[in-house]
Protein backbone atom coordinates (compact mmCIF):
# COMPACT_ATOMS: atom_id res chain seq x y z
CA UNK A 1 0.00 0.00 0.00
CA UNK A 2 1.34 3.34 -0.72
CA UNK A 3 0.38 7.10 -0.07
CA UNK A 4 -0.35 8.82 -3.37
CA UNK A 5 -1.68 12.26 -4.25
CA UNK A 6 -5.22 12.23 -6.77
CA UNK A 7 -6.66 15.44 -7.73
CA UNK A 8 -5.23 16.98 -4.55
CA UNK A 9 -6.03 14.29 -2.49
CA UNK A 10 -4.03 11.77 -0.58
CA UNK A 11 -5.16 8.37 -1.94
CA UNK A 12 -3.46 5.04 -0.60
CA UNK A 13 -3.01 2.59 -3.35
CA UNK A 14 -2.24 -1.07 -4.29
CA UNK A 15 -1.60 -0.14 -7.80
CA UNK A 16 1.79 -1.05 -9.71
CA UNK A 17 0.67 0.81 -12.80
CA UNK A 18 -0.99 3.96 -13.64
CA UNK A 19 -3.53 1.19 -15.83
CA UNK A 20 -3.92 -0.25 -12.38
CA UNK A 21 -4.51 2.70 -10.57
CA UNK A 22 -7.36 3.55 -13.20
CA UNK A 23 -8.71 0.32 -12.66
CA UNK A 24 -8.83 0.45 -9.01
CA UNK A 25 -10.61 3.83 -9.46
CA UNK A 26 -13.25 2.24 -11.79
CA UNK A 27 -11.66 4.29 -14.55
CA UNK A 28 -10.60 1.90 -16.83
CA UNK A 29 -12.09 2.26 -20.22
CA UNK A 30 -12.93 6.00 -19.80
CA UNK A 31 -11.21 8.72 -21.53
CA UNK A 32 -9.20 10.02 -18.82
CA UNK A 33 -5.84 12.13 -19.07
CA UNK A 34 -2.93 11.48 -16.79
CA UNK A 35 -0.68 14.12 -15.68
CA UNK A 36 2.50 12.01 -12.79
CA UNK A 37 4.07 14.43 -11.08
CA UNK A 38 3.70 17.37 -13.74
CA UNK A 39 4.04 15.08 -17.01
CA UNK A 40 1.05 13.63 -19.55
CA UNK A 41 1.45 9.98 -19.22
CA UNK A 42 -0.10 9.03 -23.04
CA UNK A 43 -2.80 6.08 -22.70
CA UNK A 44 -0.21 3.89 -24.70
CA UNK A 45 2.15 4.37 -21.79
CA UNK A 46 -0.42 3.16 -18.93
CA UNK A 47 0.64 -0.06 -18.29
CA UNK A 48 4.35 0.55 -17.94
CA UNK A 49 3.94 3.68 -15.96
CA UNK A 50 5.02 2.76 -12.37
CA UNK A 51 2.96 3.97 -9.48
CA UNK A 52 5.18 5.28 -6.58
CA UNK A 53 4.94 6.43 -3.51
CA UNK A 54 4.61 10.31 -3.34
CA UNK A 55 3.46 10.32 -6.80
CA UNK A 56 1.12 13.65 -7.34
CA UNK A 57 -1.28 12.15 -9.87
CA UNK A 58 -3.68 14.69 -12.28
CA UNK A 59 -6.78 12.51 -13.86
CA UNK A 60 -8.89 14.91 -15.77
CA UNK A 61 -11.72 14.69 -18.35
CA UNK A 62 -13.44 17.34 -21.15
CA UNK A 63 -16.86 19.09 -19.69
CA UNK A 64 -18.96 21.68 -20.66
CA UNK A 65 -17.47 24.67 -21.33
CA UNK A 66 -17.21 28.14 -22.92
CA UNK B 1 -13.11 22.67 -51.09
CA UNK B 2 -16.46 22.17 -49.85
CA UNK B 3 -19.00 24.71 -50.51
CA UNK B 4 -20.76 26.61 -47.73
CA UNK B 5 -24.41 25.74 -47.59
CA UNK B 6 -25.79 28.85 -49.12
CA UNK B 7 -23.00 29.02 -51.84
CA UNK B 8 -23.11 33.14 -50.85
CA UNK B 9 -19.80 32.92 -49.40
CA UNK B 10 -16.21 30.99 -49.44
CA UNK B 11 -15.42 27.87 -46.26
CA UNK B 12 -13.95 29.66 -43.35
CA UNK B 13 -10.31 28.21 -43.11
CA UNK B 14 -9.14 27.91 -39.62
CA UNK B 15 -6.39 24.94 -38.57
CA UNK B 16 -5.71 23.79 -41.92
CA UNK B 17 -9.40 23.04 -42.52
CA UNK B 18 -12.38 24.37 -44.16
CA UNK B 19 -15.70 24.66 -42.53
CA UNK B 20 -18.71 25.88 -43.58
CA UNK B 21 -20.26 27.25 -40.03
CA UNK B 22 -18.76 31.00 -38.73
CA UNK B 23 -20.25 30.18 -35.52
CA UNK B 24 -18.06 28.02 -32.51
CA UNK B 25 -19.65 27.75 -29.63
CA UNK B 26 -19.16 26.42 -26.21
CA UNK B 27 -20.99 23.28 -24.04
CA UNK B 28 -20.89 24.88 -20.86
CA UNK B 29 -23.89 26.18 -18.52
CA UNK B 30 -26.96 24.43 -20.20
CA UNK B 31 -29.73 23.67 -18.64
CA UNK B 32 -28.92 20.04 -19.31
CA UNK B 33 -27.75 17.69 -22.07
CA UNK B 34 -30.79 17.89 -24.00
CA UNK B 35 -30.53 21.53 -24.27
CA UNK B 36 -26.90 21.29 -25.16
CA UNK B 37 -27.64 19.42 -28.07
CA UNK B 38 -30.73 20.75 -29.37
CA UNK B 39 -28.94 24.36 -29.04
CA UNK B 40 -25.72 22.85 -31.07
CA UNK B 41 -27.73 21.62 -33.33
CA UNK B 42 -29.54 24.93 -33.93
CA UNK B 43 -26.56 26.33 -34.29
CA UNK B 44 -25.01 25.21 -37.08
CA UNK B 45 -22.16 25.07 -35.47
CA UNK B 46 -19.23 22.73 -36.37
CA UNK B 47 -16.50 23.18 -33.70
CA UNK B 48 -17.25 23.08 -30.18
CA UNK B 49 -14.89 24.26 -26.92
CA UNK B 50 -14.95 22.03 -23.62
CA UNK B 51 -13.33 22.56 -20.83
CA UNK B 52 -10.45 20.21 -18.93
CA UNK B 53 -11.30 19.53 -15.32
CA UNK B 54 -10.44 17.20 -12.45
CA UNK B 55 -12.50 13.71 -12.94
CA UNK B 56 -14.68 12.97 -9.80
CA UNK B 57 -13.64 9.80 -8.26
CA UNK B 58 -16.91 8.78 -7.42
CA UNK B 59 -18.63 5.91 -9.00
CA UNK B 60 -20.93 7.23 -11.88
CA UNK B 61 -22.74 10.17 -10.29
CA UNK B 62 -24.18 12.25 -12.76
CA UNK B 63 -23.51 12.66 -16.56
CA UNK B 64 -20.50 12.98 -18.61
CA UNK B 65 -20.23 15.85 -20.95
CA UNK B 66 -18.84 12.71 -23.17
CA UNK B 67 -21.39 10.84 -22.68
CA UNK B 68 -23.86 12.97 -24.27
CA UNK B 69 -21.87 14.81 -26.92
CA UNK B 70 -21.24 13.35 -30.20
CA UNK B 71 -17.52 13.39 -30.99
CA UNK B 72 -18.08 12.00 -34.65
CA UNK B 73 -20.17 15.57 -35.54
CA UNK B 74 -18.41 17.85 -33.85
CA UNK B 75 -14.92 18.95 -33.87
CA UNK B 76 -13.95 19.38 -29.99
CA UNK B 77 -11.36 22.49 -29.42
CA UNK B 78 -10.42 22.00 -25.37
CA UNK B 79 -10.19 25.55 -23.40
CA UNK B 80 -7.80 26.49 -20.91
CA UNK B 81 -10.46 28.09 -18.92
CA UNK B 82 -9.56 28.23 -15.25
CA UNK B 83 -5.94 29.13 -16.00
CA UNK B 84 -4.28 31.85 -14.29
CA UNK B 85 -0.52 31.27 -15.25
CA UNK B 86 1.08 30.02 -18.28
CA UNK B 87 2.25 26.97 -16.49
CA UNK B 88 -0.92 25.83 -15.62
CA UNK B 89 -2.11 26.99 -19.14
CA UNK B 90 0.44 24.59 -21.20
CA UNK B 91 -0.44 21.59 -18.50
CA UNK B 92 -4.31 21.82 -19.33
CA UNK B 93 -3.61 22.07 -23.05
CA UNK B 94 -1.25 18.71 -23.10
CA UNK B 95 -3.70 17.45 -20.91
CA UNK B 96 -6.77 18.56 -23.38
CA UNK B 97 -4.79 17.03 -26.12
CA UNK B 98 -4.08 14.01 -24.68
CA UNK B 99 -7.87 13.55 -24.25
CA UNK B 100 -8.33 14.50 -27.87
CA UNK B 101 -6.19 11.86 -28.95
CA UNK B 102 -7.89 9.08 -26.34
CA UNK B 103 -11.02 9.94 -28.28
CA UNK B 104 -9.69 9.75 -31.14
CA UNK B 105 -11.93 13.24 -32.39
CA UNK B 106 -11.28 15.30 -35.41
CA UNK B 107 -9.72 18.16 -33.31
CA UNK B 108 -5.41 17.46 -33.30
CA UNK B 109 -3.21 19.39 -31.57
CA UNK B 110 -5.33 22.53 -30.99
CA UNK B 111 -6.50 24.80 -28.31
CA UNK B 112 -8.25 27.14 -27.36
CA UNK B 113 -5.98 29.23 -24.87
CA UNK B 114 -7.39 31.58 -21.76
CA UNK B 115 -4.73 32.78 -19.24
CA UNK B 116 -7.04 35.00 -17.10
CA UNK B 117 -6.06 37.90 -15.37
CA UNK B 118 -8.30 37.67 -12.63
CA UNK B 119 -11.45 35.92 -11.28
CA UNK B 120 -13.77 38.78 -11.53
CA UNK B 121 -13.24 40.41 -14.85
CA UNK B 122 -11.84 37.24 -16.41
CA UNK B 123 -9.86 39.49 -18.56
CA UNK B 124 -7.01 37.93 -20.43
CA UNK B 125 -3.54 37.92 -18.85
CA UNK B 126 -1.80 39.31 -21.37
CA UNK B 127 1.48 37.91 -20.58
CA UNK B 128 0.69 35.03 -19.39
CA UNK B 129 -0.95 34.47 -22.59
CA UNK B 130 2.02 35.08 -24.43
CA UNK B 131 4.48 33.21 -22.47
CA UNK B 132 1.89 30.44 -22.92
CA UNK B 133 1.27 30.54 -26.74
CA UNK B 134 5.21 30.39 -27.63
CA UNK B 135 5.70 27.01 -25.17
CA UNK B 136 2.66 25.73 -26.69
CA UNK B 137 3.69 26.56 -30.34
CA UNK B 138 6.89 25.13 -30.04
CA UNK B 139 4.92 21.89 -28.50
CA UNK B 140 3.26 21.28 -31.95
CA UNK B 141 -0.02 23.07 -30.66
CA UNK B 142 -2.63 25.05 -33.24
CA UNK B 143 -2.73 27.53 -30.84
CA UNK B 144 -6.62 29.89 -31.01
CA UNK B 145 -5.48 33.02 -28.32
CA UNK B 146 -8.53 34.37 -26.64
CA UNK B 147 -7.02 37.82 -26.12
CA UNK B 148 -8.12 41.16 -25.35
CA UNK B 149 -8.90 43.73 -27.94
CA UNK B 150 -5.58 45.29 -28.13
CA UNK B 151 -4.04 45.71 -31.28
CA UNK B 152 -0.36 45.29 -30.12
CA UNK B 153 -1.33 41.85 -28.02
CA UNK B 154 -2.92 40.69 -31.16
CA UNK B 155 0.14 41.44 -33.43
CA UNK B 156 2.12 40.07 -30.38
CA UNK B 157 0.01 36.73 -30.24
CA UNK B 158 0.33 36.30 -34.58
CA UNK B 159 4.16 37.21 -34.56
CA UNK B 160 4.11 34.41 -31.73
CA UNK B 161 2.61 31.90 -33.66
CA UNK B 162 -0.87 31.88 -32.93
CA UNK B 163 -3.37 29.70 -35.62
CA UNK B 164 -6.15 32.70 -34.42
CA UNK B 165 -5.99 35.52 -32.43
CA UNK B 166 -9.81 35.89 -30.68
CA UNK B 167 -10.07 39.11 -29.19
CA UNK B 168 -12.97 39.94 -26.68
CA UNK B 169 -16.13 42.06 -28.06
CA UNK B 170 -16.64 43.08 -23.97
CA UNK B 171 -15.79 40.06 -20.79
CA UNK B 172 -17.22 36.97 -20.87
CA UNK B 173 -20.83 36.01 -20.42
CA UNK B 174 -21.07 39.60 -20.42
CA UNK B 175 -23.44 40.15 -22.67
CA UNK B 176 -22.45 43.66 -23.95
CA UNK B 177 -21.44 42.59 -27.49
CA UNK B 178 -18.91 44.20 -29.10
CA UNK B 179 -17.54 47.49 -26.98
CA UNK B 180 -14.73 48.86 -29.06
CA UNK B 181 -15.39 48.00 -32.76
CA UNK B 182 -12.70 50.78 -33.45
CA UNK B 183 -9.95 48.13 -31.81
CA UNK B 184 -11.35 45.28 -33.52
CA UNK B 185 -10.89 46.91 -36.93
CA UNK B 186 -7.48 47.61 -36.41
CA UNK B 187 -6.62 44.49 -35.12
CA UNK B 188 -8.32 43.04 -38.20
CA UNK B 189 -6.52 45.31 -40.81
CA UNK B 190 -3.21 44.39 -38.60
CA UNK B 191 -2.97 40.65 -38.43
CA UNK B 192 -4.73 40.10 -42.27
CA UNK B 193 -1.89 42.97 -43.84
CA UNK B 194 -0.49 40.23 -46.22
CA UNK B 195 -2.28 37.71 -44.79
CA UNK B 196 -5.58 38.55 -45.83
CA UNK B 197 -7.01 34.77 -44.48
CA UNK B 198 -5.40 34.89 -40.95
CA UNK B 199 -8.19 34.08 -38.65
CA UNK B 200 -9.55 36.72 -36.54
CA UNK B 201 -12.26 35.28 -34.30
CA UNK B 202 -14.38 37.53 -32.08
CA UNK B 203 -14.77 35.07 -28.85
CA UNK B 204 -16.49 36.38 -25.83
CA UNK B 205 -19.30 38.99 -24.72
CA UNK B 206 -21.83 38.93 -27.22
CA UNK B 207 -25.11 38.80 -25.81
CA UNK B 208 -27.82 38.71 -28.67
CA UNK B 209 -27.93 37.91 -32.50
CA UNK B 210 -27.44 41.82 -33.40
CA UNK B 211 -23.89 41.27 -31.56
CA UNK B 212 -22.99 38.46 -33.78
CA UNK B 213 -24.19 40.06 -36.87
CA UNK B 214 -21.79 43.42 -35.87
CA UNK B 215 -19.01 41.43 -34.78
CA UNK B 216 -18.89 39.49 -38.80
CA UNK B 217 -19.71 42.74 -40.21
CA UNK B 218 -16.48 44.54 -39.01
CA UNK B 219 -14.89 41.51 -41.05
CA UNK B 220 -14.26 39.04 -38.68
CA UNK B 221 -13.84 35.70 -39.56
CA UNK B 222 -16.04 33.70 -37.07
CA UNK B 223 -17.88 34.17 -33.66
CA UNK B 224 -17.26 32.18 -30.67
CA UNK B 225 -20.12 32.31 -28.33
CA UNK B 226 -21.13 30.06 -24.92
CA UNK B 227 -23.11 32.30 -22.60
CA UNK B 228 -25.48 33.89 -25.15
CA UNK B 229 -26.80 30.85 -26.21
CA UNK B 230 -26.69 28.84 -22.88
CA UNK B 231 -28.27 31.06 -20.94
CA UNK B 232 -30.70 32.97 -23.38
CA UNK B 233 -34.64 32.46 -21.67
CA UNK B 234 -34.59 29.96 -24.71
CA UNK B 235 -31.42 28.31 -25.73
CA UNK B 236 -32.67 26.70 -28.60
CA UNK B 237 -34.13 29.73 -30.16
CA UNK B 238 -31.42 32.03 -29.69
CA UNK B 239 -28.75 29.41 -31.26
CA UNK B 240 -31.15 29.57 -34.39
CA UNK B 241 -30.81 33.50 -34.05
CA UNK B 242 -27.15 33.57 -33.65
CA UNK B 243 -26.80 31.30 -36.70
CA UNK B 244 -28.71 33.80 -39.22
CA UNK B 245 -27.55 36.71 -37.13
CA UNK B 246 -23.64 35.28 -37.99
CA UNK B 247 -24.42 34.25 -41.67
CA UNK B 248 -26.29 37.83 -42.07
CA UNK B 249 -23.58 39.86 -41.02
CA UNK B 250 -21.05 37.81 -43.21
CA UNK B 251 -23.15 38.03 -46.13
CA UNK B 252 -23.93 42.10 -45.37
CA UNK B 253 -20.03 42.38 -44.91
CA UNK B 254 -19.60 40.40 -48.25
CA UNK B 255 -22.17 42.50 -50.08
CA UNK B 256 -20.97 45.88 -49.37
CA UNK B 257 -22.87 48.22 -47.43
CA UNK B 258 -24.17 51.21 -48.90
CA UNK B 259 -22.10 54.32 -47.03
CA UNK B 260 -23.96 56.24 -44.36
CA UNK B 261 -24.69 60.05 -45.58
CA UNK B 262 -25.80 62.99 -43.48
CA UNK B 263 -28.47 63.71 -46.91
CA UNK B 264 -30.92 61.75 -48.34
CA UNK B 265 -31.19 60.50 -51.49
CA UNK B 266 -34.07 59.25 -53.13
CA UNK B 267 -35.16 55.50 -53.90
CA UNK B 268 -38.06 56.46 -56.64
CA UNK B 269 -36.64 58.70 -59.49
CA UNK B 270 -37.33 62.27 -59.55
CA UNK B 271 -38.18 62.17 -63.66
CA UNK B 272 -42.01 61.97 -64.13
CA UNK B 273 -43.44 63.06 -60.65
CA UNK B 274 -47.22 64.17 -60.92
CA UNK B 275 -47.73 67.21 -59.12
CA UNK B 276 -45.82 70.24 -57.47
CA UNK B 277 -42.20 69.36 -56.04
CA UNK B 278 -40.87 72.02 -54.04
CA UNK B 279 -38.02 74.06 -54.38
CA UNK B 280 -38.12 73.83 -58.54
Amino acid sequence: MKTIQINGKFHDSQAASVADLLGELHLAGKPVAVERNGEVVPKRQHAQTPVSAGDVFELVTLVGGG
Amino acid sequence: MQKNPNGLDSPFLLAGRAWSSRLIVGTGKYKDYETMNAALDASGAEVVTVAVRRERLVDAQGRSLLDHLDTRRYTILPNTAGCFDAADAVRVARLGRELLDQIDNAGKDWVKLEVLGDKKTLLPDPVGTLEACRTLVKDGFKVLCYSSDDPIMAVRLKDAGATSVMPAGSPIGSGQGVLNPNAIRIILELLKSGDPTYPVIVDAGVGTASDTAFAMELGADAVLMNSAIAHAQNAVQMAHAMKHGTLAGRLSYLAGRIPRKLYATASSPWEGVVGYIPGE
